[in-house]
C-alpha cells in the first residue's frame, strides 16, 4: 500500500489522475473500518486532510458551498440557520468523536443508502461539485448522484470538492429511526424541506431503497394540494386527509428490504409516520413564522 | 513509512509504519502507550479516544499518516495536559514551549501511583481522573481511558455542563460494565470541583 499525501487540491487531482484506484480518505470513519477489518486493501490511500480548501465553507446569496471535508460538528455549530435540515441530520451521526472527523464528502463518496446526510441534501436540493485533472470541474445534481447501492456518479479520476446546497428559504426537518439515540445506523430516515419561494416541498428518504431517494409522487401531490387550498397564503393547518395521503405516498415511494436492522414492512410504515410528523413540524413552523416573514429556521 | 508527530507535548517519530495502520496501533504498538484501548476498531466504542489537534477522535479511525505533523494527547499525558491548561490557560498542547509535555518514557510508565493503590492518593492525576476514582466510576477499567479524554474535553469547553451535555459528550463511549451512573457522577463531581477552584 502507498500513502499519498497531496499538499493541495491540484496535487490531489494529479494523484487521483495518476492512480485512479486510489481510495480517498478524509475523516476515515468509513475507510479505516474497512481497512481495520481487512475488507479492503487499496493499493493507494489518498489522504485529503492537508487539502485545506476542503475544510472551508462559503455562504453565498443563494447557496452554501460546503467543502467536502467540513466535519459534521462544524456544520452543526456554524450552518444551522442556512442548512437546518443538514444540521439536524449531522447531529444524528454516530458520536462526537465521529462527527469531529466525518463530513458530507465522505458520506457522498461512500453513497450508502443509510448515509445520514443524504435525505437532508435531497430535501434541501443541492449540486455536488466534482473535479478531475483532465476535464476540470462539473456539478452533479443530487437527484442524479446516487446510481446504485453504494454507487455514485463519480468517474474514477474525479474527487468530490464541495456541495452547493440551497440555503433554506423555509423550515426543514429531519427524522431518523434507530434503536438508540447515539451510535446508530439508520433503520430508515426522512428529510423534508419547505420551499415557500417556489411553493414546493421536497423530501428525502434514507435506508428504505437501494439508494437515497425522493418521494416525488408525494411531493407532487402535496404541492398541488397546498396550491389548491391556498395554504401557502392563508397559513392554515394542513387538512388531515392531505397529510395522511402525503404520508401514504411517501411510504409507497420506499422500496426497502428486510435486514438485521428492520423489516421492509416496518420501514415502509416508519417512513409514513416520519413523513406525517415532519410535515406537521415544518408546517407549524411555517405558519408561526409567516407573520414574522418566514425565516428559514426550523 | 515514518510518521513525525507530537505526542503529549513532545516531538516523536515512529518508523516502519504500515500505510494502512491506524494511529491507535502506532500509539500502542510502536510508541508503547497502551492507555488508549483497542476494542471495536470501527469507531463504535470510543475506548481509543485521543485528542488530535485538540479534537477528540477515535484513534482507530485515523490513518497513521494523517497524524503527520499533528498533535496527539493520550490518556497517559492527560494529567500533565490538564495541569498545563490550568497553569497557562489553554496552551496545553506543548506548542508554546518545548519543556512542557510528558516524555515517552514517563508516559510508558504512567500509572495512578501513590501510597494507596485504591485511591491513587499522592499520584499525579488530572481532576477528571481523581473524580473517576472518588466517584467509583471505574469498574473493569477498559472504557475508562476513552471516557477520561472525552470528559476532560467536555469540561475544558463547558465548565458547568448539564446532564444532557454530559450524556451527549460521552455518547460515543461505551461501558460494557454498564457503570454509566457512576461515570455521570464522576463528571458532575469534576465539574463541581472545577467550579470551586475558580
Amino acid at each position: 500500500m502507498d500513502f499519498l499525501r497531496p499538499a493541495g487540491w491540484e496535487e490531489a487531482l494529479a494523484a487521483k489522475a495518476e492512480h485512479p484506484t486510489a481510495v480517498p480518505i478524509a475523516g476515515g470513519t468509513d475507510v479505516m473500518v474497512e481497512i481495520n477489518f481487512d475488507h479492503r486493501r487499496p493499493e493507494y490511500l489518498l489522504d485529503l486532510n492537508r487539502v485545506t480548501e476542503l475544510q472551508d465553507w462559503h455562504v453565498g446569496e443563494e447557496t452554501v458551498q460546503l467543502g467536502a471535508s467540513v466535519p459534521y460538528t462544524k456544520i452543526m455549530e456554524n450552518l444551522r440557520a442556512e442548512l437546518p435540515g443538514l444540521a439536524l441530520a449531522s447531529h444524528t451521526v454516530a458520536s462526537p468523536q465521529i462527527r469531529n472527523r466525518g463530513g458530507v464528502g465522505g458520506n457522498l463518496g461512500t453513497a450508502s443508502p443509510a448515509g445520514d446526510a443524504h435525505p437532508a441534501l435531497l430535501a434541501a436540493d443541492c449540486e455536488v461539485e466534482v473535479e478531475s485533472q483532465a476535464r476540470g470541474s462539473r456539478l452533479i445534481p443530487i437527484d442524479a448522484f446516487f446510481t446504485g447501492v453504494k454507487r455514485n456518479a463519480l468517474e474514477a479520476d474525479e474527487l468530490i470538492k464541495s456541495v452547493h446546497i440551497k440555503k433554506a428559504d423555509g423550515p426543514q426537518q429531519y427524522s431518523k429511526v434507530g434503536t438508540r439515540n447515539a451510535m446508530v445506523i439508520a433503520v430508515c430516515a426522512f428529510g423534508i424541506a419547505l420551499h415557500p419561494e417556489t411553493r414546493t416541498v421536497r423530501t428525502g428518504i434514507g435506508s428504505a431503497a437501494p439508494t437515497p431517494i425522493r418521494a416525488k409522487a408525494a411531493e407532487e401531490f402535496l404541492n398541488a394540494a397546498l396550491e389548491e387550498g391556498g395554504f401557502w397564503d392563508n397559513g392554515k393547518i394542513i387538512t388531515p386527509s392531505v397529510a395522511k395521503q402525503f404520508a401514504e405516498l411517501c411510504s409507497g415511494a420506499a422500496n426497502p428490504i428486510d435486514d438485521v436492522r428492520g423489516t421492509a414492512s416496518y420501514r415502509k410504515h416508519a417512513v409514513g409516520i416520519m413523513a406525517r410528523r415532519t410535515l406537521g413540524w415544518t408546517w407549524e413552523s411555517y405558519r408561526s413564522g409567516k407573520g414574522r416573514g418566514a425565516e428559514g429556521v426550523a | 513509512m515514518r510518521v513525525n508527530f507530537t505526542v503529549n507535548g513532545r516531538q516523536q517519530e515512529a518508523d516502519d509504519v504500515w500505510e494502512g495502520e491506524s494511529l491507535l496501533y502506532v500509539l500502542r504498538e510502536r510508541m508503547g502507550l497502551p492507555g488508549s484501548k483497542n476494542a471495536c476498531e470501527q469507531g463504535e466504542c470510543g475506548s481509543c479516544t485521543v485528542r488530535l489537534d485538540g479534537v477528540p477522535v477515535c484513534s482507530c479511525l485515523v490513518a497513521a499518516g494523517q497524524a503527520e505533523g499533528r498533535e496527539v494527547v493520550t490518556v497517559e499525558g492527560l494529567a500533565d495536559f490538564a495541569k498545563q491548561r490550568a497553569e497557562h490557560g489553554g496552551c496545553a498542547t506543548g506548542a508554546c514551549g518545548s519543556e512542557s509535555g510528558t516524555t515517552l518514557q514517563d508516559a510508558q510508565q504512567w500509572r495512578a501511583k501513590g501510597t494507596d493503590s485504591q485511591t491513587g492518593e499522592g499520584g499525579e492525576l488530572s481532576p477528571v481522573q481523581q473524580a473517576f476514582i472518588d466517584a467509583g466510576a471505574v469498574q473493569c477499567g477498559f472504557c475508562t481511558p476513552g471516557l477520561l479524554v472525552a470528559a476532560d474535553e467536555l469540561l475544558e469547553r463547558n465548565d458547568s455542563p448539564s446532564d444532557a451535555d454530559i450524556r451527549e459528550a460521552l455518547s460515543g463511549n461505551l461501558c460494557r460494565c454498564t457503570g454509566y451512573e457512576k461515570i455521570l457522577d464522576a463528571v458532575r463531581l469534576a465539574a463541581a470541583r472545577q467550579g470551586e477552584a475558580v
